[in-house]
């Protein structure tokens, strides 16, 4: 039900964008006014999310250790895995974000016949996961060209490597190819795995189809439903330089165009009042980020506070006679 | 309550089909076997926890005190500015499934609701409908309902099926950690005087007597007698433990399990002939004498409270530092909370071993050596003569503790261990130890009777590894460096793997410990006769 809901949603938002672009010739709204609105929430809410993280502070050094301790010199610590300095938290770190270290370890548990656990080879999750976030920051990357006046070399030797793979002209992005099929295996998963379909919500499906939309949409405005590349441009180069856009320039491009831009602009703002928050979040776990040296430097806890104990000698005068007899020394007779 | 009677193979029978209504509009059903009793009002009390109350787990009603809800939230509200993990981890979960399968109560019920995630949204869901602005607006969309009893009532029955094992949070590509939320929602429960007796009895007992089982310090005394004497039949070598001794070297703090049931009593007779043999200036306390800690299945402050003792007998007595016994959870919070709660231990010194001038760098800080470490570095340094023929008639494997694996990272040090005091060890298959080891079922406080059912389900897939070692290499003994495991493997192998026994690594130690003057041994530290040595009486 989650899925269907979530689906109709995204159509409702391509037609908004339609028919307020091809019938109510609202370009205006749609290219300028919703993306500047969809910005200053997205900065803003970011920013006032991770600030809200680390308004709660980190009371004690609670790091998931997955691997052996730095203890006795011989022993060889697993210095990633179980970090006893900031450097081995930063490989963790890293190899968290940019490999996502931890889905890799994932298994597939399952129970044979004969009442047997067996562990099998689960790595689909990961390889869809870290194609699909990789194609996303690559594609993300490419749009550059949009925004800078001489697209820099960097970019244009993104752009050659995802193209070398030239099928006709346009050429074809690898990203391209890559995202959607990541994005609809992860989609299928959610509907197909009995256990993930019962634990997700709509707004697990909403992102993925809002996902599959902009990059559709994405995929047709460049191979299929030409638009106006050069007054893209002259928008986007526009908008970050804050000049306002004649609406000659507005009319001379594509309703499709339009469709991909609002329904970005819809991800960005939906961006931080969602689980897409984990992009920031991953950063700030603290069994991840912390060093494990919980024995060899103190970590306060800024609001620990005196707390009532029952003190030796109100144990000694609950137990004094009995210490006595027992022959265990006492403080007093 | 009708007695658990299912057999092995009923009970492997698991059903890991989720039910055709979604989980929100599933109602709880609490189950005979799967919960503990409610605690006694008195036991509460004795520790000044709030809301204390007469109430049963499958009653109708659970004589709420009045204004509950507002406690609930006003809690949540106040953890959630405490604690950044709790925050984070309400709000960046993606739910992508990882967990799901990790978890041993989700493997031995097939439970979704014991699914980390969905055990996490549990109260995820009442964090979006009362602390976020989309989940207030959107409602169910959002995924965010209402807190009722029902929802309440869900929260206990399923915060009480999770043993803050952290495996889920191994797995989860942001370290979400299930323990984390589990505490919270402990906290929360208990707000309301919502423990379980086998949580708070021990907690009571620990705070005024000093340990869970409330031994009192005659008692403690007499016990430790009785090992002394064994220890001599065994040895022909009477050994001498001190209690509350000021001016000791070294204090010595364990858990208090392991001076009153078997196999547990095994390895403190392990402790005591080592450091006999050692002729460490070592003292005992009767105050301190729990090294696990209840309180943290509680409150954070209770488990500050129970913990301060430590520091402060090792205050009192005057020692230099603070060496620990094998137990799992005692080290999550010796590690990773002591020093924080209660330190700095400046009236310490930097652990350095007397007997081999090893330094401990690594507890520099809290002061404090896991005896695992301190043995390691006695055999390294060629200090203890070892003859591990007198367990050749054991095939041993090592179960990982979730707390000292996931919490600590001490993996190799009771290997090492092992492999010097024993001729025949095999390892688990790869997925069910070291950092991927699954809890002995019956941790945080759940190692009750009433629930022997969630137990064994939850000891089924550790039970399972043992098995498969059992099978193919005759594993006849499970060693382990925790209390509770101890208590509770025992148990979850009778059931599952017949056959099987369990041990601390430092019974192991003690059977082949050499000691100077020694009779030929012919018992081992159970008084069974020790295979090939029977004929030399």
């Amino acid at each position: 039900m989650g899925s269907i809901f979530a689906f109709f949603a995204v159509i409702a938002l391509v037609l908004i964008a339609f028919v307020g672009v091809s019938a109510g010739n609202m370009q205006y709204l749609f290219g300028v006014v919703i993306p500047y609105a969809a910005m200053i929430i997205f900065i803003t809410g970011f920013i006032f999310r991770v600030l809200k993280w680390g308004s709660s502070p980190v009371p004690f050094c609670i790091p998931t250790t997955c691997g052996q301790q730095k203890s006795l010199p011989w022993i060889k610590q697993n210095k990633i895995d179980n970090p006893s300095t900031t450097i081995g938290v930063v490989v963790r770190m890293a190899l968290e974000v940019l490999l996502f270290r931890s889905l890799f370890r994932n298994l597939k548990t399952q129970l044979s016949e004969g009442q047997r656990i067996v562990y099998g080879e689960a790595k689909w999750l990961w390889l869809a996961g870290l194609a699909f976030h990789w194609s996303f920051l690559i594609i993300l990357v490419r749009h550059l060209r949009f925004f800078i006046q001489k697209v820099p070399v960097p970019i244009q030797m993104i752009e050659g490597l995802d193209s070398f793979l030239q099928i006709g002209a346009p050429l074809l992005y690898i990203t391209d190819v890559v995202i959607l099929s990541a994005v609809t295996y992860l989609f299928l998963r959610r509907v197909f795995m009995p256990q993930v379909r019962y634990i997700s919500l709509p707004a697990d499906y909403f992102p993925l189809f809002l996902i599959l939309g902009i990059a559709a949409t994405g995929v047709l405005m460049r191979y299929f439903f030409k638009v106006n590349v050069t007054g893209v441009k002259e928008l986007a180069m526009g908008l970050v330089s804050f000049i306002n856009p004649d609406a000659k320039l507005l009319e001379g491009i594509g309703v499709i165009f339009y469709i991909h831009l609002f329904l970005i602009s819809i991800f960005f703002a939906y961006f931080p009042f969602s689980k897409l928050m984990h992009m920031g979040g991953v950063f700030m776990s603290p069994t991840r980020n912390m060093v494990n040296n919980s024995r060899m430097k103190r970590h306060i806890n800024p609001w620990n506070y005196p707390v009532k104990v029952h003190t030796y000698d109100e144990y000694e005068d609950d137990f004094r006679e009995k210490m006595k007899g027992a022959g265990i020394p006492v403080e007093r007779e | 309550m009708a007695k658990f009677t299912a057999k092995p193979d009923e009970l492997a029978k698991i059903d890991f089909r989720p039910p055709r209504t979604g989980w929100m509009d599933t109602p709880v059903e609490i189950k005979e076997h799967m919960f503990c009793h409610a605690a006694k009002p008195k036991e509460l009390e004795t520790v000044g926890f709030p809301n204390a109350h007469e109430w049963r787990p499958n009653d109708e009603d659970w004589k709420l005190p009045e204004n509950w809800e507002r406690t609930i939230l006003e809690g949540m509200k106040d953890l959630l500015g405490k604690y950044r993990s709790f925050r984070l981890f309400m709000d960046i979960c993606v739910r992508c499934g990882a967990c799901a399968d990790k978890c041993h109560f989700y493997i031995g019920t097939g439970d979704p609701k014991n699914m980390p995630v969905l055990r996490a949204e549990l109260m995820r869901s009442v964090y979006r409908g009362n602390f976020t602005l989309a989940g207030k607006i959107l409602r169910k969309i959002a995924g965010a309902r209402d807190l009722t009893v029902n929802v309440l009532k869900e929260w206990w029955y399923y915060f009480y099926q999770c043993t803050e094992c952290r495996r889920c949070s191994v797995f989860c590509p942001y370290g979400i950690d299930q323990a984390e939320i589990t505490m919270m929602g402990r906290e929360l429960t208990n707000l309301l005087g919502l423990n379980i007796g086998w949580i708070a009895g021990p907690v009571a007992a620990c705070y005024m007597k000093g340990n869970h089982l409330g031994l009192e310090p005659h008692t403690i005394t007499s016990s430790m007698e009785f090992f002394v004497d064994d220890i001599e039949t065994i040895t022909g070598i009477r050994v001498n433990p001190t209690f509350n001794r000021k001016g000791a070297e070294i204090l010595f703090v364990t858990p208090s399990g392991d001076l009153f049931a078997n196999p547990g009593t095994y390895t403190a007779m392990g402790y005591l002939m080592l450091f006999h043999e050692l002729g460490l200036d070592y003292t005992w306390s009767t105050y301190a004498s729990e090294g696990g800690n209840f309180g943290f299945f509680t409150t954070n402050e209770m488990a500050k409270r129970l913990n301060s003792k430590i520091y402060a007998e090792a205050k009192r007595l005057g020692v230099k530092w603070i060496l620990g016994g094998e137990c799992g959870h005692m080290w999550r919070i010796i590690h990773q909370y002591m020093d924080t709660w209660n330190g700095p231990a400046d009236f310490l010194e930097a652990p350095v071993s007397p007997i081999t001038g090893t330094r401990f760098d690594n507890a520099k800080a809290t002061r404090m050596v896991h005896i695992a470490e301190f043995t390691a570095d006695l055999i390294r340094h060629g200090k203890l003569k070892l003859d591990p023929s007198r367990n050749d008639h054991l095939k041993v494997t090592f179960h990982d503790s979730c707390n000292t694996s996931r919490g600590m990272g001490l993996l190799e040090e009771p290997r090492y261990i092992i492999k010097n005091a024993c001729n025949h060890f095999y390892e688990m298959p790869e997925d069910t130890i070291r950092e991927k080891t699954f809890c002995c079922g019956s941790g945080t406080g759940l190692n009750a009777s009433e629930n022997m059912e969630l137990r064994l389900r939850g000891g089924f897939p550790r039970a399972n590894a043992v098995k498969h070692v059992n099978e193919h290499h005759g594993v006849n003994m499970l060693a382990n460096v925790c209390a509770i495991d101890r208590a509770a493997l025992t148990t979850s192998m009778d059931y599952w793997v017949p056959g099987v026994s369990v041990c601390g690594v430092h019974e192991l130690v003690g059977n082949v410990l050499v000691m100077k003057g020694e009779k030929e041994r012919t018992q081992d530290l159970r008084l069974e006769p020790l295979p090939g040595k029977e004929g030399n009486e």
